[in-house]
């Protein structure tokens, strides 16, 4: 009987059961998701942040609030046969996202590899800096969030920062995120991009017209990434990289509408993902359009 | 008799398209033909690409168009022999399927101010496409569908698309290399404090 532990004490007992009490309704009652926010709630938190961003910034910034569409589910298509390589894409995302300019954060990564090898990530380049592009031998794989419909990223997260959206975006909420990085180990095509500075954008870069859950100004020690530019697509828009490729090659559209460019090539290209043996169902497609 | 006709013409098109294909005396064939012939009565209209896309219109140098400003019969009476132009236009350099054409396969003898298919049929600058689309066949229904080449605007809605000769250059169509822009830093070394 001398191992037996200690008996607790009526009052003991009560003092927990109180205190966990207090506790759960305190979880209960205090901040959120932003996925589980009520709809009113959430317009009030989005007008706090046009006021703190306005200030901050010092001009007229605008955070959307707009939820996903009924009936849509983005996906992309990039031309590896079209594209030359010259990160167009990579600086427009920049400029469009808010990411930090220095510490240096890019969403998108072009990787350079040898035709002689195929893709093959253990031959990428992505410093590649030649007077002009394309290279001979070489084609151009530029890697982003691939908006995977089993992503990795997601299960692991320990908080629930991330999660997929019914339009098919993978999101974050950058009030969640504890910086802990376990996404950035779950995610295979390296898109997570973490702030190990204080973000910094030079003045008048700004783009005011941001989403809440999307390219609204990032603290330091949270992890950002590719969101479709889901402050375009949400309003109809495309994408800034889609509509800056020189080359045409990136494409986007909803994967639920048969009449849908996105449809159209996977219907009629030869079409893959990236690393397709991990099971992660990318959203974002590869394709040859010659 | 209307239906005689049509019936007529959809035989006579594929026959012909098949002779024109036939690889023995390709050449010969081909010079047998009649200029007259070349002019046969066009097929169909095709439709025209979707309402909800607008194609800007054609980025002509500057003060290059209309064509006919010199190019009428009064001041400069068309010559159509073949030949190296040395008073003007001496800057474009023609690499496209050169050794097979040249000035008035596309541009139209009458009417400057316009192209012409293969048919004959005049077409405006503005709606080249149709032109290009005559040998890219397969390019061009990939244009046509937002496949091949830029769009911009709505991905529900209204959007535009480039002409072909935004990014081709119908004398020398290749795509041009452009310089890249900057590679990303290289991750900062391991500090140790």
């Amino acid at each position: 009987m001398e191992n037996d532990p200690p008996k607790a004490t009526r009052r003991e007992f009560a003092t927990c059961a109180a205190a966990a009490a207090a506790g759960f309704l305190m979880t209960a009652c205090g901040p959120r998701r932003l996925h589980e926010v009520p709809r009113k709630q959430l317009q009030q938190m989005v007008r706090d942040m046009e006021r703190e961003y306005s200030q901050k910034y010092g001009e007229q910034v605008t955070v959307s609030d707009a939820g996903p569409m009924a009936d849509v589910l983005f996906a992309y298509a990039l031309d590896i046969s079209r594209c030359i390589g010259c990160r167009r894409c990579v600086y427009a995302c920049v400029e469009e996202n808010n990411q930090s300019r220095d510490p240096q954060v890019q969403w998108i990564r072009v990787l350079q590899m040898d035709k002689e090898h195929g893709i093959d990530f253990e031959h990428a380049d992505p410093y590649y800096q030649p007077d002009q592009v394309p290279e001979d031998g070489h084609f151009y794989v530029p890697v982003a969030c691939q908006h995977c419909r089993n992503a990795p990223c997601t299960k692991v997260c320990p908080t629930g920062a991330t999660w997929t959206e019914k339009d098919g975006i993978v999101v974050i909420d950058y009030d969640w995120c504890i910086g802990c990085r376990c996404c950035m180990a779950a995610c295979p095509y390296g898109a997570r991009q973490f702030n190990w500075r204080q973000p910094s954008i030079p003045e008048g870069e700004l783009n005011p017209s941001m989403h809440y859950l999307g390219n609204r100004p990032r603290p330091r020690g949270v992890v950002e990434k590719c969101t479709f530019c889901i402050q375009r697509v949400r309003a109809g828009r495309y994408p800034a990289c889609v509509e800056v490729c020189p080359v045409g090659a990136r494409k986007f559209g909803n994967l639920l509408d048969p009449d849908s460019e996105i449809r159209y090539i996977i219907d009629h290209k030869r079409v893959m993902v990236l690393k397709k043996e991990l099971n992660t169902m990318p959203k974002f497609f590869y394709f040859y359009g010659t | 008799m209307r239906k005689t006709l049509i019936g007529a013409t959809c035989v006579a098109i594929p026959a012909a398209a098949w002779l024109l294909a036939s690889p023995g005396d390709a050449s010969e064939s081909r010079a047998a033909i009649p200029p007259a012939a070349l002019q046969a009565p066009s097929q169909a209209k095709e439709p025209p690409p979707p309402l909800r896309v607008q194609v800007p219109p054609p980025p002509f140098s500057e003060g290059i168009f209309p064509c006919s400003d010199c190019h009428n019969e009064k001041d400069l009476p068309a010559n159509p022999t073949r030949r190296t132009l040395v008073d003007a236009h001496d800057d474009i350099v023609l690499k496209h399927d050169q050794e097979h054409r040249w000035c008035l396969d596309c541009h139209d003898r009458a009417n400057r101010d316009q192209l012409h298919l293969a048919s004959g049929e005049a077409v405006p600058f503005a709606e080249s496409y149709r032109l290009c689309g005559q040998c890219h066949g397969e390019k061009y229904r990939d244009w046509r569908v937002g496949v091949h080449g830029r769009r911009v605007g709505q991905w529900n809605g209204a959007k535009q698309y480039l002409l072909c000769v935004h990014c081709h250059n119908p004398h020398e169509p290749r795509f041009k290399p452009l310089p890249p822009k900057p590679a990303p830093n290289r991750p900062e070394p391991y500090r140790k404090h």
